[in-house]
């Protein structure tokens, strides 16, 4: 369980985050959704420490995370699985190594043990025979894959996913979305996924969290969102016709 | 106001890279592989202007030489001690900030704009010590290597340009190489090289790990390497000049 008590960040006094509160649970896919400058990138990146938080804590599993230095947040960062926007994958690197890359740092397993876990999460994220393939020779779909691949291989307990779907067609966002939520429940993880995509809210979230203007506004189910009277969340959720229509229809 | 921040977070930087590595045979591979790529990969370069340059110097040199009060020896010593002492260690690493420079702001400038850099900060990775410190030791232990290269490859083309331009004999040519020679000044010339490594390498690192932006601010930070490491390297060549030679 991750909890973000009262958060709040600025940039050159512009605040981005205000006083955030929230708690993500165990084994489940917990979404931050918001406009584009809502802050979500911004939280994330507070929450596995990338960027310090002005004020407030960011709490794994009651370790106060945030207060401690880099070498003490070592052993928390092992536990951290990301996957960001673009991959991220290391251009120098193929897909084996890629994925192999953690497993090579913090482990002392064998070549052959390596390559077995590294076959194992390709196989988990549907993914054959890319192994001696570079990140340039794969899709943007595949490298989301691999990505996600190289985010589980060290057994994370805690996965970041920075806006899975972008950049991909509705059909590969709804394969990445569904292997989130599989792999959330099958090693029981705590997820959390910052996205816009209104079909991920729908199918994927369990619990979802809506910024805006970098303040916490909303915290619901998929269930809940449908009915919500939320202004904001309202015009951000059934922004598109089709979302409008849909809701009139329901 | 901004170089002043700058030079701060330079040195802040070079704190980070002082870290025990996460695993060493992990930073072992990276040293290898840009020991290949400094020495063997800039070899094409370094050989085709040390040649180029070593001819030059001796054909001018034969071309200034007009009293006949100097021996034609001097031609050798002149083309000798202005590779070793300035055109090997100075030109070459000029040459090299050009190549190895601008390539590694790109690279680690790449690495940070796609978040390449910020998933081994994830993983619990000093990115700036996995990174920049194989490339800092390995550019310390080839440059050496490459410029003693240079020296060599420089000398023989004197030879080669002299000699089959008819400018001046094989025999004067060798001669006047061989004539006063100061074992200190490759000492020095060294010395030189192992200082303007670190600064192309620790530099160019710089530029590049503190990229902002796209592909627009990649190739700006590319350009400042390479001009922050050549005016570097040009004050650096004159203060260990007057410390060692003075």
């Amino acid at each position: 369980m991750i909890e973000v008590k009262n958060i709040s960040k600025s940039f050159n006094g512009r605040p981005v985050l205000e006083n955030i509160s929230m708690q993500f649970d165990k084994g489940k896919t917990n979404l931050v959704i918001g406009g584009s400058g809502s802050g979500k990138t911004v939280l994330m990146k507070c929450m596995v420490g990338l960027l310090e938080v002005d004020a407030g804590e960011i709490v794994y599993d009651g370790n106060n995370f945030s207060s401690l230095s880099f070498k003490e947040r070592k052993p928390f960062r092992q536990d951290i699985g990301m996957l960001f926007q673009g991959g991220a994958l290391f251009d120098s690197l193929n897909v084996e190594k890629n994925i192999m890359f953690p497993l090579n740092m913090f482990t002392n397993m064998t070549l052959e043990e390596k390559r077995e876990r590294v076959n194992f999460c390709l196989q988990r994220v549907n993914l054959v025979n890319v192994n001696q393939l570079t990140p340039s020779e794969i899709s943007g779909g595949m490298k989301k894959r691999v990505a996600i691949a190289r985010a589980i291989a060290p057994n994370p307990k805690y996965l970041f996913c920075d806006e899975p779907n972008s950049g991909l067609d509705p059909k590969t966002s709804i394969v990445i979305d569904n292997l989130i939520k599989e792999i959330t429940e099958e090693y029981n993880i705590t997820t959390i996924v910052n996205t816009h995509d209104m079909n991920s809210v729908i199918e994927i979230g369990d619990k979802i969290v809506f910024l805006f203007q970098g303040k916490k506004e909303w915290e619901g189910t998929a269930d809940d969102i449908l009915k919500t009277e939320h202004r904001e969340l309202n015009d951000f959720i059934f922004a598109s016709k089709l979302a409008k229509a849909l809701k009139k229809q329901s | 106001m901004n170089y002043i921040f700058n030079i701060g977070r330079y040195w802040l930087f070079m704190k980070q890279l002082v870290a025990r590595p996460e695993k060493f045979s992990i930073y072992w591979k990276q040293l290898v592989r840009e020991l290949d790529n400094f020495g063997y990969g800039s070899m094409g370069i370094v050989a085709l202007t040390s040649v180029f340059m070593g001819a030059v110097i001796t054909i001018q040199t034969v071309y200034n030489l007009v009293s006949p009060l100097v021996p034609m020896t001097a031609v050798g010593i002149v083309a000798r001690d202005s590779i070793i002492l300035e055109f090997s260690p100075t030109m070459m690493s000029l040459v090299l900030a050009g190549k190895i420079g601008s390539s590694i702001a790109s690279e680690i400038g790449t690495m940070r704009v796609t978040e390449q850099i910020d998933a081994l900060e994830i993983m619990g990775i000093n990115s700036s010590a996995y990174l920049v410190l194989p490339k800092i030791v390995a550019a310390m232990l080839i440059f050496p290597f490459v410029v003693i290269i240079s020296m060599f490859l420089g000398i023989a083309g004197g030879w080669i340009a002299g000699v089959g331009a008819g400018v001046i004999s094989s025999e004067i040519y060798i001669r006047g190489i061989q004539d006063s020679f100061v074992p200190y000044n490759v000492t020095f010339a060294l010395i030189k090289t192992v200082t303007f490594a670190y600064i192309i390498t620790t530099v160019s690192s710089f530029y590049g790990y503190y990229t902002e932006g796209g592909a627009l601010e990649v190739g700006q930070s590319s350009t400042k390497a390479v001009v922050y490491s050549s005016i570097l390297i040009l004050v650096f060549d004159y203060i260990l000049t007057q410390l060692l030679l003075t």
